[in-house]
């Protein structure tokens, strides 16, 4: 016999749980006393719950594993909500503890009351309100069955302070199994659907594969670089697919997209047989619809069937697992390869020739400030390269600096790379950072941000301090809300309404009042010492405040609206 | 096109709501909309009329299927069906019109219900297109309050919908 708090810390226990990271408060008092009186588990203590959902999130991006928040009712829940919104955009997998008023409260307009499952329900893949301590263990289950299976998402759990009352005890007992009627996700892909897309890859004359976050996700990445090498076709990944195929490979053209590689978008425009794995074809990386692809047979592989001709409608779908269906794929075409005739080689040879022709255009090509000191965002990133070897696990912030990190920070292998692509939300990156630093104590943890992004949460720099992260953050520091300005500049004739940050703080004197390191950078010469000296404090928090270029631009950029994926923002004022 | 879409779902509290804000959040439309528990008491069936197109259509019934609680659906619209909605009327029914109104409910094979000096309550099932028939013939009449269930509908022949 146990009680409602116990119960649910010992179905945590069962689950596997390391961490939780919260904020106590009254409704969740008999959890957080559950979670004193066991040494399991550890809790970290948070300055704000958006921060608990967003380490969370970084901690399931970089582990794979999902993500665990507990916080109190009313405005504990709330500040939780763009966090869950987050993780739901970019499927992680993420449970969330919500505390809740008394049962008979429930209704009443009652202190720190809100209707949690309403408020979160567009943002969740399920919620359970639980009912009774009897139910607690099972809701637990389900929960953590939900959000770690099909395709990945949050699941809250809202349960009433009586219900974990320490005088009221139940008989617990952890279900070992779960089946659930109205919930079975695809366990494997159609064979019919893969012999098909396989010939229509054999077959193609301008093949490209386009690979989502999807592929990191569901695990697929090393059977998608196989796969990827034996065809010898393009590949392109997406923001949030980056590290599913080894980023300094030759066939690897870039990102795609709003912010892609000039030979990334117009591989895509012409190709005439493209694969979608793990993708869901967002408007940030279609452009217009109608002009999407014009010449291309699509085949789509994804875990959720409601991805499959959402939004660009598909020739060959095929539901299931990415890791499963590329082992099968895998094998389809190890038995067929060698069938290729001339023909095929030579056309494949041509689309490869065409390739490197839009490659010369070198649209990331970085033109050093004319005063060669004044520090252009794009060499901060590059030099967070260098500095660390490419081997970093990278989060960011959103906005510019996000786009030049996903641009200028190649990534070699899945989950090193971590940020908000579907929600783009500010604030992420520091305690994404963290979640990551707590996942993997001895790895170089980079948040790359802005200055306006790290002013979002900054406050978990106090966490950083109690937990002892030595998370490297690197402020690329351009004085404005970057792509805000980008857009005035672009669309509005450079009137920029209210994206200036005045009345910065001094970084420096900031991270130093938390009790961390600051440095600051302010010219081109002194960024590589300034960064390996940072990373030499291998056991402090640095933050390196770097002052850049503020009006850089991010290039190649799609134009819009109407434009297909070829119309393209070369530079200033330069377009296809 | 119109469609009507009969699911199955968990019969647990908040399910209902889910159902209603998929279509909110995903600017989907419903027309009508009626639930009621079954003969299984673990499983209701929720009925819904909506106006979309075949790509519309496909994307709704996928993303309801989505919705953990729902077991099973089916769109009727896509096979041979039959469909009912209940319609309770209340006119007024004073000196000549009490005659006319009570042949245009036997024309409709409406029944009356309710009986006032003043007023009658009709009751009538049939088809949504019915339903609108009955209401325009009653436009000379002074309607007074009109109340329908929504659409309820199961397929012909042996198509079922059940777990």
């Amino acid at each position: 016999m146990l009680s409602g708090g116990d119960i649910l810390i010992r179905c945590l226990q069962e689950e596997g749980v390391d961490y939780v990271f919260g904020y106590p408060g009254g409704a969740v008092l008999h959890i957080y006393d559950a979670l004193f009186r066991q040494n399991r588990i550890r809790h970290i203590l948070v300055r704000h719950e958006q921060a608990a959902t967003h380490m969370a999130d970084g901690y399931a991006r970089s582990t794979g594993r999902p993500g665990v928040v507990l916080v109190t009712s009313g405005p504990g829940a709330t500040n939780a909500i763009t966090g869950i919104a987050t993780a739901y955009m970019d499927s992680i997998p993420m449970v969330v503890i919500s505390g809740q008023v008394q049962s008979h409260l429930i209704g009443t307009d009652s202190f720190q009351e809100t209707d949690m499952i309403g408020i979160c329900r567009p943002i969740v893949k399920h919620s359970f309100a639980v009912r009774s301590a009897a139910d607690l263990a099972l809701a637990v289950k389900k929960a953590f069955y939900i959000a770690t299976s099909g395709r990945p998402g949050p699941v809250v759990i809202d349960i009433p302070k009586d219900i974990t009352n320490p005088t009221d005890l139940v008989e617990y007992e952890y279900p070992q199994q779960i089946s659930l009627r109205s919930y079975n996700p695809a366990a494997k892909g159609h064979t019919g659907q893969i012999k098909k897309a396989v010939t229509l890859l054999m077959e193609a004359e301008r093949p490209m594969i386009y690979a989502g976050g999807g592929v990191i996700q569901g695990n697929g990445a090393s059977e998608l670089t196989s796969l990827t090498r034996l065809l010898g076709y393009p590949i392109v990944n997406t923001l949030m697919g980056l590290g599913a195929y080894p980023g300094t490979d030759k066939q690897f053209l870039g990102m795609l997209g709003m912010h892609g590689t000039y030979e990334a978008n117009m591989a895509m425009h012409h190709c005439d047989v493209l694969i979608a794995v793990g993708a869901r074809f967002d408007d940030r990386v279609t452009n217009t619809v109608a002009k999407f692809c014009p010449y291309a047979k699509i085949i789509h592989i994804d875990i959720d069937p409601a991805s499959i001709s959402k939004n660009v409608m598909v020739d060959v779908p095929i539901v299931g697992p990415v890791e499963s269906v590329l082992t099968e794929m895998l094998e389809v075409s190890q038995a067929k390869i060698g069938k290729r005739t001339k023909t095929q080689a030579s056309r494949l040879a041509e689309w490869w020739a065409q390739i490197e022709g839009w490659r010369k255009q070198d649209s990331l090509r970085v033109t050093p400030s004319a005063d060669g000191i004044t520090i252009k965002p794009q060499e901060a990133v590059q030099a967070v390269f260098r500095a660390s070897k490419g081997a970093a696990y990278v989060t960011t912030d959103v906005g510019q600096h996000q786009m030049f990190a996903a641009l200028y920070y190649p990534f070699d292998e899945p989950r090193k790379w971590i940020n908000s692509g579907g929600l783009g939300t500010m604030g992420f990156g520091l305690p994404a950072a963290m979640g990551v630093q707590m996942a993997f104590p001895d790895a170089l943890v980079c948040c790359i941000t802005g200055e306006g992004s790290i002013q979002m949460n900054i406050q978990e720099l106090s966490t950083c301090a109690q937990y002892g992260l030595p998370i490297k953050i690197i402020n690329i520091n351009n004085r404005s809300l970057g792509m805000v300005k980008q857009w005035q500049d672009m669309q509005y004739e450079g009137r920029h309404s209210d994206s200036y940050m005045e009345s910065l703080p001094d970084f420096v004197k900031l991270a130093e009042a938390y009790g961390h390191v600051g440095i600051k950078v302010e010219r081109l010469a002194d960024l590589d010492a300034a960064l390996e000296q940072a990373f030499a404090l291998q056991d402090r928090l640095v933050f390196v405040d770097v002052i850049v270029d503020r009006d850089e631009h991010v290039y190649p950029m799609h134009v819009a609206p109407n434009g297909s994926m070829r119309d393209m923002w070369l530079k200033k004022g330069v377009r296809t | 096109m119109r469609r009507i879409i009969s699911v199955l779902m968990e019969n647990e509290a908040g399910a209902l709501s889910r159902v209603v804000g998929l279509f909110a959040q995903r600017n989907y439309n419903i027309e009508t909309l009626t639930v009621a528990p079954t003969e299984d008491e673990t499983l209701s069936r929720l009925t819904l009329t909506t106006s979309a197109s075949d790509a519309e259509v496909e994307q709704i019934t996928k993303q309801l299927n989505k919705l953990i609680e729902v077991v099973k659906l089916v769109d009727l619209t896509d096979g041979d069906h039959i469909e009912r909605e209940l319609m309770l009327i209340k006119v007024k029914a004073t000196g000549a019109q009490r005659a006319e109104v009570k042949r245009t409910s036997d024309i409709f094979r409406g029944q009356i219900v309710d009986v006032t000096h003043n007023s009658y309550t009709i009751q009538l099932a049939g088809t949504s297109d019915k339903l609108n028939a009955f209401l325009r013939a009653m436009s000379e009449s002074v309607v007074l309050e009109v109340v329908r269930s929504g659409v309820s509908g199961v397929s012909r022949g042996e198509k079922i919908l059940a777990v």
